[in-house]
């Protein structure tokens, strides 16, 4: 009887090594497959189309290396066409036909909105690149973006310390990140003793050309004699005609300065842009930092696109960043396999570009420095200040009501994306988040 | 054997000399530069110091200080990273710069960007530096280069210049900057804390409209007692005034954006309005336009407005010939099929859409604007006219004179008023339809083109222009009665300034949606819009 335990024991043993040892085999030969989920045409090609080359870059860069655990790896690129439901379609293809080992995608929240479901119903992995509003946290998803306060409260705290601001214009297109985002400012503003009078909130629609009216107010706004900025989370081609206008109404960045979270080299490239030195922009990343692995990162860059006037930018940075987070976690694993990957990648650290390194956090946040650009004459930014270090990212603001007692943490045995520390219950911010 | 040695250890040799050389010479010239203490001081670490290093630099009166605040400025003043040499960038696109000595203006060739460290400055210092050139333009031969430096000194006057400054009122003679530097000074005063002084200074700001008079007014009346009250009133003396020229601006601002859509539309009226084509592809072929624009800078480098001018006819006509394209190939199979048309030429624009996406790029384009459209026109101080707007408004009138003399005096305007009103008789007398027909639209696709000229100067050139504007367009035909010229003017700029007058105080969102749900309404009342044809022609 023991004997035949002892034997069912290695036989199991040898079966199990022989099954482990079997598709290793067969794995060698297939490569590893990478989806990149960006719209390639449609609105948002704009930005997202640059993203799907960086990605392709990065992985011809790392085959020509050897590939990943000695496979190759082979991106399937699909394109969503800035079409939100087709986001959740092709997410579905991606994992379901052509069973991709990881998904790079995404820019508008309303896209990762739409893709959350696909993604945690099938069990796939999804890098997020873009800055966004925060109240999320996925176990299925990282977000390399920057959550508010690695970007929208360090801002604000720039302007109020270091230039002594005292009232704010809070200009947004109308849709769930600016909206979401000043309402953690206006409340961030409140607490630090400004009145609801010294605050402006103006939204305005996707793609607005017409910012005669706006421009005129923010400058009668800005003549009540305290130093005014203005806070801007106008996203996109809005940008360059409101860029214009302040420019040609005579608005100047020494009086006051536009901080913009949404404006980046990119969108620059589309303007001239010497009226516009002095405005802010506040980001993880600028083409102008000053490392060497950024210039390595530029040449390659711009090797790559055959483009001497290609431009870099944070968005990108942080597809840099997952890549090799992803990379690392793999290797660490041993295997792509997704519930294996998701418990390495937590604490992995990776350079990033401006000479620091970014870490994994529980809350599938990553750690980042925040760096206050201001615009010069070339389209560049100049670096006037940074964090002193990095900043974790939170994915539950402190301070909205219903968010500031909920935490995330994905290692076991908590496991949940959404804690209340105080109900002490996973889910509590499931109707907070559905009622927004 | 020793023969090649020879030659070998003498490639090798110069080989060396030829590396070396370089360097060499680098290292002749860093011995050369010798930096003035004022200028490395410059290149301090915190933003304090360097300010106070400005401050050392102005005092120290060095013959190139000039040019060392103005390229600090401009971000041009920078240092080579292993040398520590100051240099002045005259070029920083792309990855090399183009730099010159800092001390003496010797040409340096082409440095890497890995190899410069900027010097940076923040808002506060180009604040300080505007402000110390400023002082420094006080001197300058023209009138307009000195009123230009007053201006900018209102607001910025501290204890250091008040001195130097009443001695320059002293020395100027002309009236219109003396009267700038009086107001600088009294802004200063204001902060005295001295009443005499304050109530003297208020007397003298008020009346103006200058924002920089009035943020100080009301740092001044957001305090207590005499002063405040003072200034109080003085501040509501210059409300009255402004109230005037508010309404002037919001009236700008709403002919601007009519004149916008007058010139999106105005091509929809000939091809939607007179023919009764439904075109969904209109917005693409302003799109056209603005590309053309974007493609004769290109051609063009140096002169945006030689280029910009020359877009004129050339837009006109890239968009006429894609417009007759689009006639020939889809709208003519489908005529009197409205449904059909609608649904052909919104496939239509959404080729065109991404055959721009992928011929030129999915990224917008720049089109710069020339010099004399940027900036604004100074009517007073609380009212100033953008100066593109103002072209764009002129153009938009001109356009619409234009197709008003073509319509009503050339033989192509009889015909396609004959043709339109009664085709089966029209080609009876001899008229050829089908030729009308083309130039019609041609004619229509072209003014298409020349808005996307002229929008190219106030919104993105991408992909996506047209989309913005199409439903615009389309409103501004129907509120204005299809068929009729003048119906889509004034409606274009009657909306426009409804828009403007609403925006204020509904923000951008609602106002928008008032003036749909208000041409809804109006379309109920009166279907045939603002002014409808007459006459049997109506109704077919």
């Amino acid at each position: 009887m023991k004997k035949w335990q002892v034997s069912s024991r290695w036989l199991t043993t040898s079966l199990v090594a022989m099954g482990m040892s079997f598709p290793v085999f067969a794995q060698e030969d297939d490569p590893i497959k990478v989806g990149i989920l960006h719209s390639l045409s449609g609105t948002m090609a704009i930005s997202e189309s640059t993203l799907k080359d960086t990605m392709l870059m990065q992985i011809e860069q790392q085959n020509a290396q050897g590939g990943l655990l000695g496979r190759q790896l082979e991106p399937v690129v699909v394109d969503p066409a800035s079409d939100w439901p087709l986001f959740a379609e092709k997410a579905r293809q991606l994992l379901e036909q052509d069973k991709v080992d990881v998904i790079f995608g995404n820019w508008t929240s309303v896209s990762r909105k739409s893709v959350l479901p696909v993604v945690e119903e099938l069990n796939g992995l999804l890098f997020y690149p873009v800055q966004y509003e925060g109240e999320e946290s996925s176990g299925n998803v990282f977000y390399t973006g920057a959550a508010p306060n690695q970007q929208a409260i360090p801002a604000v705290d720039y302007l109020m310390n270091n230039v002594g601001v005292e009232r704010w214009v809070l200009a947004g297109t109308d849709y769930v990140y600016p909206r979401t985002t000043n309402k953690i400012l206006e409340a961030y503003l409140k607490d630090h003793g400004v009145a609801q009078e010294d605050i402006m909130i103006n939204y305005t629609p996707f793609g607005h050309s017409d910012w005669q009216n706006i421009v005129s107010e923010i400058k009668r706004f800005g003549s009540a004699g305290k130093k005014t900025a203005v806070v801007s989370t106008i996203n996109g081609d809005a940008n360059v005609p409101f860029y214009r206008e302040l420019g040609n109404q005579g608005i100047d960045a020494a009086d006051i300065p536009v901080i913009a979270f949404s404006v980046g080299e990119q969108e620059l490239s589309g303007i001239d842009t010497a009226p516009l030195v002095g405005h802010l922009a506040a980001w993880n990343y600028f083409m102008s930092v000053d490392t060497d692995a950024n210039y390595d990162f530029i040449d390659s860059w711009i090797e790559y696109t055959g483009d001497e006037e290609a431009v870099t930018n944070d968005p990108m940075e942080a597809h840099y960043i997952g890549f090799n987070m992803w990379k690392e976690a793999v290797k660490k694993a041993g295997t792509t396999d997704v519930d294996a990957v998701k418990d390495a990648i937590i604490g992995v650290s990776v350079p990033n570009l401006s000479g620091g390194y970014a870490a994994m956090m529980p809350n599938h946040h990553i750690t980042k420095p925040v760096l206050i650009g201001e615009i010069q004459d070339n389209g560049q930014f100049s670096i006037v200040w940074q964090t002193p270090s990095t900043v974790a990212g939170d994915a539950w603001s402190d301070y909205l009501p219903g968010s500031r007692d909920l935490i995330s943490d994905w290692r076991k045995p908590l496991e949940c994306g959404n804690y209340n520390v105080i109900e002490k219950t996973c889910g509590g911010g499931e109707a907070q988040t559905a009622s927004q | 054997m020793n023969l090649l040695r020879t030659i070998k250890a003498t490639l090798l040799f110069w080989c060396c000399v030829a590396l070396a050389t370089p360097v060499l010479a680098q290292q002749t010239n860093i011995a050369e530069q010798d930096v003035p203490p004022e200028l490395a001081a410059l290149a301090a670490d915190s933003y304090a110091d360097k300010g106070k290093a400005i401050q050392a630099l102005i005092a120290s009166d060095h013959p190139r200080t000039r040019t060392w605040l103005t390229t600090l400025l401009d971000g041009k003043l920078q240092r080579i990273k292993e040398s520590g040499r100051f240099v002045i960038v005259t070029d920083n696109r792309g990855r090399d710069w183009t730099v010159i000595d800092a001390v003496d203006d010797t040409p340096l060739g082409e440095v890497s960007r890995r190899n410069i460290d900027r010097i940076t400055i923040n808002n506060a210092l180009r604040n300080q530096l505007r402000s110390a050139m400023a002082v420094l333009d006080l001197d300058a031969p023209t009138v307009q280069e000195r009123l230009a430096s007053a201006d900018r000194l209102l607001g910025k006057v501290d204890v250091n210049l008040a001195e130097p400054l009443a001695a320059r009122l002293e020395a100027e003679e002309s009236p219109a900057v003396r009267d700038k530097l009086t107001q600088a000074l009294a802004i200063y005063q204001l902060q005295s804390g001295d009443s005499a002084a304050i109530s003297e200074a208020i007397d003298t700001l008020s009346g103006s409209l200058n924002p920089a008079v009035r943020a100080a007014l009301n740092g001044v009346a957001a305090g207590e007692g005499e002063a405040a009250e003072s200034a109080r009133q003085a501040l509501a003396g210059i409300e009255q005034k402004l109230k005037l020229n508010r309404a002037a601006e919001t009236l700008y601002f709403g002919l601007s954006l009519g004149s916008v859509l007058v010139l999106a539309a105005i091509g929809l009226a000939i091809t939607f309005g007179v023919m009764g084509v439904i075109n969904m592809a209109h917005g693409e072929l302003i799109m056209l336009g603005a590309y053309t624009t974007w493609m004769m800078q290109q051609l063009l480098p140096g002169q945006p407005g030689l280029a910009l001018i020359l877009s004129i006819p050339a837009g006109f006509l890239v968009a006429a010939v894609a417009g007759i394209i689009i006639e020939r190939s889809v709208i003519r199979f489908l005529k009197g099929r409205p449904l059909e048309t609608l649904l052909a030429t919104f496939g239509v624009s959404l080729i065109l859409q991404q055959l721009v996406r992928t011929l030129v790029s999915p990224l917008n384009r720049t089109v710069v604007t020339p010099e004399w459209m940027s900036g604004s026109l100074v009517i007073n101080e609380a009212l100033s006219l953008t100066l593109n707007r103002l072209y764009v408004l002129g153009f938009a009138l001109v356009v619409f004179a234009g197709i008003m003399l073509v319509m009503r005096k050339t033989r192509l305007g009889l015909e396609v008023r004959a043709v339109t009103q009664n085709r089966a008789m029209a080609r009876s007398m001899g008229i050829r339809a089908t030729r009308v027909d083309i130039m019609t639209f041609a004619l229509g696709s072209g003014v298409a083109g020349l808005a996307g000229v002229a929008l190219s100067q106030l919104t993105n050139v991408g992909p996506n222009l047209g989309q913005s504007y199409i439903i615009d367009s389309f409103m501004v035909v129907v509120f204005g009665g299809v068929g009729n010229l003048w119906g889509t003017l004034v409606a274009g700029m009657s909306l426009g300034v409804i828009n403007q007058v609403l925006e204020p105080w509904a923000g951008a969102i609602l106002a928008k949606i008032i003036v749909l749900v208000f041409i809804i309404l109006f379309i109920q009342k009166r279907p045939r819009g603002l002014f409808p044809q007459k006459g049997r022609a109506a109704e077919g």
